[in-house]
């Protein structure tokens, strides 16, 4: 019998992976942007699993708006990486201080 | 019985593969992984019965954003010995973070207060129950100024996308409308007076 | 017929009026513009003051008592404008612009080649202006405005060529000793204030009563009578504005100022404010016989030990000052024996002769080319005979010769003082009396040195010598007449005749006046009677050792000067106030001037507050710019941990 805390826990679980890959991941910007879509993913699918158990289409809808905006946020990320590779033949991501004080 | 069986596959094999998406060493691996990910997760999605939404995370999010990725990764040269440097260093703090995240957010979650548990099951759709439909009759609605500002949002990062990464090459001829209107007489035209001709 | 309330506003607006046009647009009047707008002003002020008396002196018109304006009303306590005009004011204003007037015409000589001229009219305008509010205000707000003003102005004018370093140390002294004494006489308004709940004049007088039983803690544990202590942090503020001791010191330095102004400001009316004052509160003084007391002594010590100092002076202005000191010790004592109304027929008498032998000694300076020193002058009676007639008829009325104007009036003071009881009162009286000697002593040994004797001049000034113009010599002559016979004319009304009968009380007991109605029967007989007294003789006397040691044996001079050094040297160095004054206040304040400076000020405030908070946040965003590494990653880190404490904020809280 699979309950609501099933689906919430398995998206749990997703959010610290890649909360764990945000961290782990120094060298690497491409792996925290996937580690990003990771994220959007597991809300994702909280949303899902409450707009199911709940019988309230919302989640559904706003699940929609939610994969908008993230290929969106990718896409423009993506941009950036690639301008940023141009200036610098890097994506080490402690290449990129130049905010440093 | 199916669903419970279904269910733990699936879930089985998003939890490694997220993993995977952050462990392994080559980046179009973990892509690829990324990848696969997301289809199991269409496939829980599919269980919820938000089929609209799996199709559309398999089309969009599969098929263009990371094809985009692989674009990238693949595009850009990357150094991938460099890579790995550091991966044990930090490994014990994002373990330690990522466990305190899980360990909260789990005393959430099966906590008391989900009495969902008590709703039971929710009860099935009907066999021709179309999901799209239910979807499309509620965003043209009710959604419809968060449906138009989403299209904004996407056109938002077009114009990004492009004015960010567009190199100007000098070869390609283009227009200038602002400078063709100011144009002046004297830029296009110059009289030069002659005598006539001999006769 | 215009209305009296409108002929009181007149009096001080007119002065007013050309004081504001001289300063103002002095530049485009010109300088003929300026002297004849302020003599204008001042000339309608006087007319109409010699009004103002007829109607109160002659005519016997009731008191007038009223607000013309109320600047604010803070929880019952009214501030106005308002006049109180009755004999004692109606003396006092014809008085003020009586020689007011004399000066300014005065001055058109005397400041002739000047500068500042426009600006000399406009300030004495000015004081003219700001004597007059004193004197017709019927509260005490008017009168510490009046009092202020004219500070002020004083201040101004003392300090007229500003140039002059010494001219400024002595404006400022004025200034700052004025202020000691404002500070005694606010306090005493403040007294008043508190117990009696108003300032208007009636209204305080009329709970005066009331104030009789109440004693203040000053300091804790002993008891003051409330009415003593108001009345003497009044006498102090008196005390300062008239030069007593030891808020003399800045009278003798005032004459670092121009002549005209000695006149005005520091004989015949400024000084005088102190006095005035007195005898308005006379129904204050009257209910404590401490401040009597306080009044007579000073008045006393103050009348002899600065004409001693007199003696001794060789500039030709500073005898003068000093003796006005003296006078108004004389009218201090007066007060003191509650002789009220003697004091201000002294007051009268002494504005005229005082501003009379100051402008005579202006018109020897100028004669002389502003050469002050008595030891470089003489004989010069040839040379100026009008200067020569009239200072002697200033120098007689001074020292009391019978007949003159001084002579009536320092005599009911001698009479007053010796029948008074307060005590002291017989300290007073000998202290007045050996005054006279030391009075005519002074008075002639300048007349004889000035006038008489060997020319010490140098050639080229004695060639110059001639009389000065009529502007300079008529008003000399214009003042030398009341000195010889206003006495004479005005004791009876003045002091017998019921001026002041409303505006002064005296109570029972305090029976000097009395003592001295009874032995007036008219004006001769007053003169006949002091030849039965001593004042005359010493007089006499004083005047034979001055014409002794200065025309018979000069020698004798500086033998003198020689065998009594010790006491010389202390009336050269004018009992050391001077330095008391240096050593202890200003160098204390000085030193506190500059702890404060560069501890307080430059340490503490610009080091530690000021710049020590600039510091601090430069070393705090020195510590916290760390924080901006410019790592992706340690931002996300960061990002994370406040989400999970959030989290756990919400989760757990």
């Amino acid at each position: 019998m699979v309950t609501l805390s099933h689906y919430l826990i398995l998206a749990a679980v997703l959010f610290s992976i890649s909360i764990a890959g945000i961290v782990i991941n120094r060298k690497n910007i491409i792996i925290l942007l996937m580690s990003i879509e990771l994220m959007l993913l597991s809300v994702n699918l909280n949303f899902i699993a409450f707009s199911h158990y709940l019988d309230d289409l919302a989640g559904q809808v706003f699940v929609f708006f939610i994969l908008t905006v993230a290929a969106a946020e990718a896409a423009i990320g993506l941009a950036i990486l690639v301008v940023l590779f141009r200036n610098k033949r890097s994506i080490n991501v402690e290449d990129i201080k130049e905010l440093k004080w | 019985m199916v669903e419970t069986v279904i269910f733990y596959v699936f879930a089985v094999l998003t939890v490694v593969s997220a993993t995977s998406v952050v462990t392994v060493r080559n980046p179009v691996h973990a892509a690829l992984f990324l990848v696969f990910t997301f289809f199991t997760s269409a496939a829980i999605w599919l269980l919820l019965e938000a089929e609209f939404l799996a199709i559309g995370l398999v089309l969009v999010y599969v098929g263009a954003v990371m094809v985009l990725f692989i674009f990238v990764v693949m595009m850009l040269d990357i150094n991938i010995a460099r890579l790995r440097e550091g991966f044990v260093r930090y490994l014990p703090l994002g373990l330690l973070v990522a466990a305190v995240m899980l360990g909260m957010m789990l005393s959430v979650v099966t906590s008391d207060s989900f009495v969902l548990e008590a709703a039971g099951e929710p009860l099935p759709k009907p066999a021709d129950f179309s999901n799209t439909k239910a979807l499309g009759s509620v965003l043209y609605t009710e959604y419809v100024f968060a449906f138009e500002v989403a299209a904004l949002i996407l056109l938002v990062a077009i114009i990004a996308a492009i004015s960010l990464t567009m190199r100007k090459r000098p070869q390609t001829k283009y227009q200038d409308p602002s400078a063709q209107i100011k144009v002046r007489k004297g830029d296009r035209l110059r009289i030069v007076k002659m005598p006539a001709g001999e006769e | 017929m215009v209305s009296m309330e409108n002929v009181y506003l007149a009096i001080p607006l007119s002065s007013l009026a050309g004081a504001v046009i001289a300063g103002l647009f002095g530049k485009q009047i010109g300088r003929a513009g300026a002297h004849w707008v302020t003599i204008v002003g001042v000339s309608i002020s006087f007319i109409l003051s010699l009004v103002v008396l007829k109607d109160v002196a002659i005519d016997g018109a009731p008191i007038y008592n009223k607000a013309v304006y109320t600047w604010m009303n803070s929880d019952g306590i009214l501030f106005q404008v308002g006049f109180l005009i009755d004999g004692l004011t109606a003396l006092m204003i014809a008085v003020v612009s009586g020689v007011s007037l004399a000066v300014h015409v005065y001055t058109i000589g005397y400041m002739a080649d000047d500068d500042g001229y426009q600006r000399f009219f406009s300030y004495i305008s000015l004081f003219t202006f700001s004597m007059l509010m004193l004197v017709m205000s019927n509260n005490f707000l008017q009168l510490f405005f009046g009092w202020e003003a004219v500070g002020l102005v004083s201040y101004l004018l003392i300090g007229f060529w500003f140039k002059r370093p010494t001219a400024i140390y002595a404006n400022l002294k004025a200034f700052l000793v004025n202020r000691v004494g404002d500070f005694g006489f606010l306090l005493g308004i403040a007294v008043i204030l508190m117990y009696t709940g108003t300032l208007d004049y009636y209204e305080v007088f009329d709970r005066a009563g009331a104030m009789l039983d109440r004693t203040i803690q000053v300091i804790p544990g002993h008891e003051w009578s409330v009415i003593t202590l108001a009345c003497i942090l009044l006498f102090i503020g008196a005390m300062g504005k008239s030069a007593q001791m030891p808020l003399h010191v800045w009278l003798p330095d005032s004459m670092e100022g121009p002549t005209p102004i000695s006149a005005l400001i520091h004989a015949a009316t400024m000084v005088t404010a102190g006095i005035f004052m007195v005898a308005r509160m006379s129904p204050l003084f009257e209910l404590s016989q401490t401040a009597l007391s306080v009044v007579i002594v000073i008045g006393a010590t103050t009348a002899f030990f600065m004409g001693l100092v007199g003696i001794v002076q060789n500039d030709i202005k500073r005898v003068i000052a000093y003796s006005t000191l003296s006078q108004l010790g004389y009218m201090c004592v007066a007060l003191g024996a509650s002789a009220y109304s003697a004091a201000i027929f002294h007051l009268m008498t002494h504005a005229f002769f005082k501003a009379l032998l100051f402008l005579a000694a202006g018109s020897v300076i100028i004669a002389m080319h502003h050469e002050q020193d008595m030891r470089k002058m003489g004989g010069l009676k040839k040379y100026m005979p009008i200067t020569y007639w009239v200072s002697l008829i200033g120098s007689l009325a001074l020292i009391g010769f019978p007949g003159f104007a001084g002579y009536f009036s320092k005599d009911a003071i001698l009479i007053a003082t010796k029948h008074a009881e307060v005590w002291g009162a017989g300290y007073a009286y000998l202290c007045v009396l050996f005054g006279v000697f030391v009075t005519a002593f002074y008075s002639f040994r300048l007349f004889f040195m000035v006038f008489h004797g060997k020319e010490r001049m140098d050639e080229h000034t004695r060639e110059h010598l001639h009389e000065t113009p009529w502007v300079v010599t008529g008003p000399l002559i214009a003042l030398a007449i009341p000195s010889v016979i206003i006495g004479w004319i005005t004791i009876d009304p003045v002091l017998f005749g019921g001026l002041f009968d409303r505006a002064i009380v005296i109570f029972e007991g305090h029976g000097a006046m009395e003592a001295v109605a009874e032995d007036f029967h008219g004006s001769l007989s007053f003169v006949l009677h002091g030849f039965t007294g001593p004042a005359v003789y010493l007089a006499a006397a004083g005047v034979f050792a001055a014409w002794y040691i200065y025309m018979k044996r000069p020698e004798l001079a500086g033998q003198l000067k020689a065998k009594l050094e010790w006491p010389y040297r202390i009336l050269d160095n004018k009992y050391y106030f001077d330095r008391f004054n240096e050593i202890v206040f200003a160098t204390t304040a000085r030193g506190v001037g500059q702890v404060l400076w560069r501890i307080g000020d430059a340490l503490m405030i610009d080091g530690l507050a000021v710049n020590g908070s600039a510091r601090v946040v430069g070393w705090f965003s020195s510590v916290a710019k760390y924080v901006q590494t410019g790592y992706l990653n340690h931002y996300a880190l960061a990002m994370i941990s406040g989400l999970i404490l959030l989290l756990g904020w919400v989760i757990l809280g």
